[in-house]
């Protein structure tokens, strides 16, 4: 049914669609109108046989959600940013032992200093903990990703990771076209665990593993992933089957048949990105954009396919890896391992700083004519940053960075913009 | 005791007119060398207990240090309100860095004043540690750090301002959050509305199980007394704990000038007993004046509405009634009455 | 596309105004995005929030800054920051006052704006009168389906039946007619 709703409303629906029976509750923004909103959904018995539980932080968030897998029960969390740093232990944890939990990460920045705003750096921190991540576009996709998800993870017996972006898409009111209860039943089969503490069956679960076995079950663990390559657009497939819909799958090319340039991005970012190529088209400039939809694991082969005809390659990431640069635009250049492109990489939107048309006009024009950087970041105030810089070259007491920094800014910025 | 119990009582309350005492008797707040900790210009809501208490624990922590003060807070409402970009409204030298991690912290603070003590050749530091956080990053998340701070004794002040729930995420359930109490993941829906009534975690007895020198509760209801409290913790060494009662107009979705009197209607219910500690042992309560019913107390939060609506949940209310009885029972709030729980410790007899 | 602002502070509704007016444009059958400028506000700091509403799929996620019409709950931003910003002269504004505009001295704005998309109404008197509480945001929504003519106030009573239930749903709805009978009444005149 097409409802207007918070997109955290369209994922909490379709969570609740999709019969979970244990489901972890801990607040932190922008997380926590997900939550909050199952944990109505339960309380009001309109999610039936499922356990609500109000944990008493993110490791036991993860904890729980680890005992209640291993133990055969759909189980669901969701965290961002702090929260999904303190819970790193049991994450890892999680996806070693092969547990098919779901977890919403509504992603935001992570600090210090303090920052509720979006940015991928939570999600990127974890890309090597073995869970699937995925990202949505709209709330749409959240939705039906969050579906496909439980499918996902339940086959593989692998945690899935859904990344959506924190109150661009969690509190942004759009349309939502939620499914019926007929079509996910139809869809997601009852979850039958590959693993599970039965007293009938009793196995051991976690194991000690020395040197002699442990690059094994380490590779095995890549191994599944590179199986989710092949399953990610099959259950898509299958999804669009019965939704009639087009969600997921591995990447997502917009006007890229001939495109000389090509941006490549991961997320919500993706629609004011498809606008200013609509809009850069018109002028008859050569660009379009590829969205990366599965992110862990990286679809090399199918990003090398669709960017077999560009010219150069903008990526356009929410997030930075500090003494490097691009996290995403690393995996990018091993994707075009020995293909002669540029590859520029645009660090934007950090700690939710706006990313306007007019600034991704800039940027998609300077690289255009191979005139921007090799790490390029978006809209960042240099005068800021050099009397910083000048402060520490010439005062050993320089003080707290951040604290100097909104001090030379000197008022609160305004809330437009 | 060192302080006087002050009663005014024309205007029928606790208000305490500082101007007729003698200036030692007077509040630290009445004081034009207060030291305003924490300025004006913070963006606290209007009648916010937190911001109150805050102001008046770390400015007597402060008068009690001689300024020699370092604060340590936790993730929450008054590490947001308080730093609003670009400006701070703190005017002492204070550190945030989590949600769950305040007491270590404030653990590595006083360690760190120790060394420098000891490189000084001075046998005790002077610079003295307060870690503060809200329920949440005390009783739930922080839990851990603060017993450990507990258990090694550390030479910290740790200041807890319960205001029942996390606020600064838009009021969900914390271990403090009170039975039947409308959160946002307590909503009251279905056949048990709001918050599960679960076995509760006394946080201020369980520090008091640590055998640790000084705990005290107190309530923004009694500022005088949350003064003097502060004050004997900072004539003290070694881990202490203050568990200040903040109502939260927002969260409790009570009228912001009643924040003052539902701070004393949880104490003259009971509901909030308000007592002080040393070395397991109660050694001090607040009695209760005018014993006031529950009702009295719970009739002015929207969060407890769904108890008073077509139909009243008598027997909800009855439970809390009895929750309340059984405080004055334990902690001896009433006529003479002497406190039954604690951790006797012989050897600080 | 047509994009709104809407000003006010914490407390007031902004978010769950932008919310009800996508809302009444979806039950139009159009497509419409609303979202909140993000913070961590608390009771009565200057919040922001944004709607856009349009015939097909909005993709743009930046915030709005070149309005088509603004919605302003609380007159006393007008000195604290530019709410103004980015506003065309044929933009809309719909503000919260018992006040006129030459009072709040907005006369060279008024000059500036055609008279028949300026409109002031006290939201916040109406809703004391209906709803019993300052909530500006949905009278407001009501003066602006006048004045706008972008939406009825058919959807506007259906955005709020949405949102609200019981006796605070028939208090909004009614301080939202009242207030569009009133700017109604105000465009009419400009028009005279
Ligand atoms: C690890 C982690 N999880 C969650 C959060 C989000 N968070 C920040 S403050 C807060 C609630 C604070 O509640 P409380 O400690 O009771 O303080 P209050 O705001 O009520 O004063 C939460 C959940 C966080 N910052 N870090
Ligand atoms: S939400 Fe509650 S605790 Fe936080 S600032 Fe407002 S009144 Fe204080
Ligand atoms: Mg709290």
């Amino acid at each position: 049914m097409l409802k207007q709703c918070e997109g955290s409303h369209a994922v909490a629906e379709a969570v609740a669609l999709s019969r979970p029976e244990v489901i972890c509750a801990y607040p932190i923004s922008p997380q926590t109108h997900i939550v909050e909103g199952l944990g109505e959904m339960v309380k009001a018995g309109d999610i039936k046989n499922c356990e609500y539980i109000n944990v008493e932080s993110e490791f036991a968030a993860m904890s729980v959600a680890i005992g209640s897998s291993a133990a055969g029960a759909r189980t669901y969390t969701a965290t961002a940013s702090q929260g999904l740093l303190f819970m790193v232990e049991a994450v890892y944890n999680a996806s070693g032992l092969g547990l098919p939990i779901v977890m919403t990460v509504a992603n935001r920045a992570i600090g210090a200093p303090i920052n509720i705003w979006n940015d991928h750096s939570d999600s990127m921190s974890q890309r090597d903990c073995g869970w699937i991540q995925i990202f949505a576009e709209t709330n749409q996709e959240a939705a039906d990703l969050h579906i496909q998800a439980f499918k996902l993870a339940e086959e593989l017996s692998l945690p899935v990771m859904v990344c959506m972006d924190g109150f661009i898409l969690t509190h942004a009111y759009e349309r939502v076209d939620i499914p019926t209860q007929e079509q996910v039943d139809k869809f997601l089969p009852p979850y039958s665990p590959r693993q599970v503490l039965d007293p009938a069956a009793p196995v051991s679960i976690g194991a000690m593993v020395g040197p002699e076995a442990f690059s094994e079950v380490r590779y095995l663990a890549h191994a599944k992933q590179m199986q989710a390559l092949e399953l990610i657009p099959k259950i898509a497939s299958e999804f669009q089957e019965i939704f009639g819909r087009d969600s997921g799958g591995l990447v997502r090319p917009y006007m890229l048949e001939d495109a000389e340039t090509v941006v490549i991005a991961l997320g919500s970012v993706l629609g004011t990105i498809k606008d200013t190529i609509d809009e850069m088209r018109a002028d008859g400039i050569s660009i379009g954009v590829l969205g990366i939809n599965s992110f862990r694991p990286f679809p090399v082969s199918a990003i090398r396919r669709a960017l077999s005809h560009a010219k150069r390659i903008v990526v356009l990431e929410k997030s930075l890896a500090v003494g490097i640069g691009g996290i995403v635009a690393t995996d990018v250049r091993m994707a075009l391992d020995g293909l002669d492109k540029r590859i520029y990489t645009v660090v934007a939107g950090l700690g939710g700083r706006n990313i306007t048309r007019s600034s991704l006009h800039r940027v998609f024009r300077m690289a255009m004519h191979d005139q921007l950087e090799a790490l390029h970041f978006l809209d960042l105030e240099w005068s800021i940053v050099n009397k910083e810089l000048d402060r520490e070259r010439t005062t050993r007491r320089s003080g707290p960075i951040a604290e100097n920094i909104l001090r030379d800014l000197g008022q609160t910025k305004s809330n437009v913009g | 005791m060192g302080h006087q119990d002050v009663k005014f009582y024309q205007t029928g309350t606790f208000t305490v007119g500082n101007r007729l005492l003698p200036p030692e008797q007077r509040s630290v707040q009445s004081e034009i060398e207060r030291t305003n900790s924490l300025n004006c210009g913070h963006r606290a809501c209007q009648g916010c207990g937190e911001a109150l208490g805050a102001r008046y624990a770390i400015d007597a922590a402060m008068r009690a240090t001689n300024n020699q003060l370092v604060a340590v807070n936790a993730t929450g409402c008054l590490e947001v309100f308080s730093t609003p970009y670009p400006e701070t409204s703190w005017q002492i030298p204070w550190i945030h860095s989590l949600f769950g991690n305040a007491a270590a912290v404030a653990t590595g603070v006083a360690a760190a004043a120790k060394v420098r003590a000891r490189k000084a050749g001075q046998q005790l530091p002077e610079v003295r540690v307060i870690a503060q956080g809200g329920d949440g990053g005390t009783t739930d998340i922080g839990f851990g750090c603060l017993s450990g701070m507990f258990e090694r004794n550390d030479d910290v002040l740790y200041i807890c301002y319960d205001n029942q729930a996390y606020m600064n995420t838009g009021v969900q359930r914390s271990s403090a959050t009170p039975p039947a109490a409308r959160t946002a993941t307590t909503m009251p829906v279905g056949e048990h509305p709001g918050n599960d009534w679960g076995q509760g975690k006394n946080v201020p007895l369980i520090a008091m199980a640590h055998g640790i020198p000084y705990v005290a509760t107190a309530s923004v209801s009694d500022l005088r007394d949350l003064e003097y409290k502060v004050k004997k913790a900072m004539s003290m060494r070694g881990a202490r704990y203050i568990h200040i009662f903040v109502p939260c107009p927002l969260g409790w979705g009570s009228a912001s000038h009643d924040t003052i009197k539902l701070a004393r209607l949880a104490k003259e219910t009971g509901l909030f007993p308000v007592f002080e500690a040393e070395y397991g042992e109660v050694t001090n309560v607040s009695k209760i004046r005018q014993k006031q019913p529950v009702e009295a107390y719970l009739r002015l939060q929207r969060r407890f509405a769904h108890l008073f609506g077509k139909k009243p949940q008598v027997e909800l209310i009855a439970r809390f009634q009895a929750m309340a009885d059984q405080n004055i029972h334990k902690f001896g709030l009433l006529g003479n009455d002497k406190a039954v729980v604690g951790f006797p410790d012989s050897e600080h007899k | 596309m047509f994009q709104v602002r809407i000003h006010g502070r914490g407390g007031q509704g902004v978010v769950t105004g932008a919310e009800m007016l996508s809302i009444a444009a979806f039950l139009e059958g159009r497509h419409a995005q609303a979202f909140p400028s993000f913070g961590s506000e608390r009771t009565g700091a200057p919040v922001v929030a944004f709607c856009r509403i349009a015939d097909k799929e909005i993709r743009l996620r930046e915030p709005v800054m070149e309005p088509d019409a603004l919605i302003i709950q609380d007159a006393t931003l007008l000195h604290q920051i530019d709410v103004f910003a980015g506003l065309s002269a044929d933009g809309y504004v719909v503000l919260n006052t018992n006040h006129s505009f030459e009072d709040l001295g907005l006369g060279d704005l008024a000059k500036r704006i055609r008279p028949e998309r300026l409109v002031a109404v006290s939201a916040t008197d109406l809703s004391l009168k209906h709803v019993g509480r300052n909530a500006p945001n949905v009278p407001l929504l009501g003066a602006f389906a006048a004045v706008s003519g972008l939406i009825s106030l058919d959807s506007v009573v259906a955005a709020i039946r949405d949102k609200f239930s019981g006796k605070v749903a028939d208090g909004n709805i009614a301080a939202a007619t009242e207030a569009y009978n009133i700017a109604k009444a105000a465009m009419e005149a400009a028009h005279a």
